[in-house]
């Protein structure tokens, strides 16, 4: 007498000795499921909730890197409007974007065609395809006068991508200051990169020679010129990270249109 | 009753890091604050449970031959999803802990509730033991990372207690509390005293060193 009834075929399957190739691939394969539906239902429910904590710690970290440069907390105490703006920038083009502000940013960069894909003799940053609009933040004195610019930059570390904030002087050619945002890198090592003593040693560096040659570089070791800061100790390979992070994003493939029409005045 | 037993057990008696030595690198790392090591034991135990009783679950049906990739695997996704719901709701402590959440499941005591108990045992049964397990773990967690903080900056989960001498206080930090090394130092301790009270946790000695006699005159 055959046993009939939807449940059935799942009884003889829960019956098949749990050793039979049949049952151990089946459990293989209900087991992964269900973790893989538990896993992705996890990550998509709370990834709002994720992007909001990361955009304020970003947020803050902007307040403290401009708190961070001497004289700043004073010159924004001054000026009455806030002074900071946030403006988006066409990377192409060396100019403010048109058609796309801050709050419209993250449906242009969700298009692929603005995006410019990197050959490997360009992408010393690691970053594989670049976009081709960023959101900058620009600091004014009274008369109108560049102060500062904050530039978000990013990259391949050591264990996974680095995001920073790099600030650089109203004179386009001096760092003002940098902060990690976002690392992965080796603990007590590379991660290092996030220790503020560290990241002030980047204030009052140039990073650009009288030629107009990208100069800036992480040391190996202790810093000897103008251009350098300080390697740090055991972690090369995410300090070499650190210095073409800083180079593209300075050079002619990242900021280095913009940084020139500021210098021009511009902006 | 018999459960009873079974939660108490761990506690001290059998506990899971002073007994069998057992989850050690994350009970050093996220010590240096009581708040973290809250954290990472709330995160450990949530885990701990969770995972025995999946495992427990499905006891009937694991095929021997993939057990282990099978009780991984259950105790990875849970770490994931732990890991995530700190990064959402308590993203400040989630940056301090780093990796070590996502260590959670190379930590050997998860995978050894679940292989030695979970896997023979019904579902409530289990998760009071993984429960009793995750309770002994989160004691000595809390113990030492009370002791690391107060000692280390005279204040306990944020609150300054003793004014230390850079605050006009008279109380010196002792800086080392906050290095890793102290951590071992403690736990050293720790298992000392737990052993001279109860003197049947302690091993037998395994080798005797070889008597020299001294050569006569």
């Amino acid at each position: 007498m055959a046993d009939t009834g939807p449940f059935a075929a799942w009884k003889r399957f829960l019956a098949l000795p749990n050793d039979s190739r049949g049952k151990t691939i089946a459990v293989a394969f209900a087991v992964a499921t269900a973790c893989a539906v538990a896993v992705t239902g996890a990550t998509a429910i709370l990834r709002p909730i994720q992007a909001a904590n990361r955009a304020a710690e970003e947020q803050l970290r902007l307040e403290s890197l401009i708190a961070a440069i001497p004289g700043m907390t004073d010159l924004l105490a001054q000026s009455e409007d806030g002074a900071i703006s946030t403006v988006v920038v066409d990377l192409e083009e060396g100019a403010a974007a048109e058609g796309v502000d801050p709050a419209s940013l993250d449906t242009a960069l969700a298009d692929a065609a603005n995006w410019t894909e990197l050959s490997p003799a360009e992408d010393i940053a690691g970053l594989g395809a670049r976009p081709d609009y960023a959101q900058i933040y620009i600091l004014r004195d009274a008369d109108g006068a560049l102060q500062l610019v904050i530039l978000p930059i990013a990259g391949q570390g050591y264990n996974g991508t680095i995001q920073a904030m790099l600030a650089l002087h109203g004179d386009m050619r001096t760092i003002a200051g940098m902060t990690v945002t976002q690392q992965q890198e080796t603990p007590g090592l590379g991660a290092r990169i996030e220790e503020p003593a560290w990241q002030a040693s980047f204030a009052g560096k140039q990073f650009i020679d009288d030629l107009g040659n990208l100069r800036f570089a992480v040391a190996k070791g202790v810093a000897t010129s103008p251009y350098e800061v300080d390697g740090i100790t055991g972690a090369t390979r995410t300090s070499t990270a650190m210095t073409r992070i800083v180079r593209f994003w300075l050079g002619p493939d990242g900021y280095g249109p913009v940084i020139e029409a500021m210098r021009d005045g511009e902006f | 009753m018999a459960l009873w037993t079974t939660l108490t057990t761990p506690l001290i008696r059998q506990n899971p890091i002073t007994l069998q030595i057992l989850g050690l690198c994350s009970a050093l790392a996220v010590t240096t604050k009581l708040d973290t090591a809250l954290t990472m034991s709330v995160a450990l135990t949530v885990v701990l449970v969770l995972s025995a009783f999946a495992v427990s679950l499905i006891r009937r049906h694991i095929p021997g031959t993939i057990r282990l990739i099978v009780q991984i695997i259950i105790v990875a996704s849970l770490v994931i999803v732990i890991d995530q719901v700190l990064q959402a709701y308590f993203f400040d402590i989630s940056q301090r802990l780093s990796v070590f959440v996502a260590l959670i499941t190379t930590n050997c005591l998860v995978l050894g509730r679940t292989e030695s108990f979970a896997r023979s045992n019904p579902p409530l049964p289990s998760m009071v033991d993984a429960l009793g397990n995750g309770l002994g773990y989160s004691l000595i967690l809390v113990i030492i990372g009370s002791l690391r903080e107060f000692l280390g900056t005279g204040a306990l989960l944020g609150y300054q207690i003793l004014r230390t001498t850079d605050q006009g206080g008279w109380f010196q930090p002792l800086s080392l509390m906050q290095l890793a090394p102290s951590a071992f130092f403690l736990l050293g301790l720790l298992v000392w005293a737990i052993r001279s009270i109860r003197t049947e946790q302690t091993e037998p000695t395994e080798h005797e060193a070889p008597r020299v006699t001294e050569p006569a005159e």
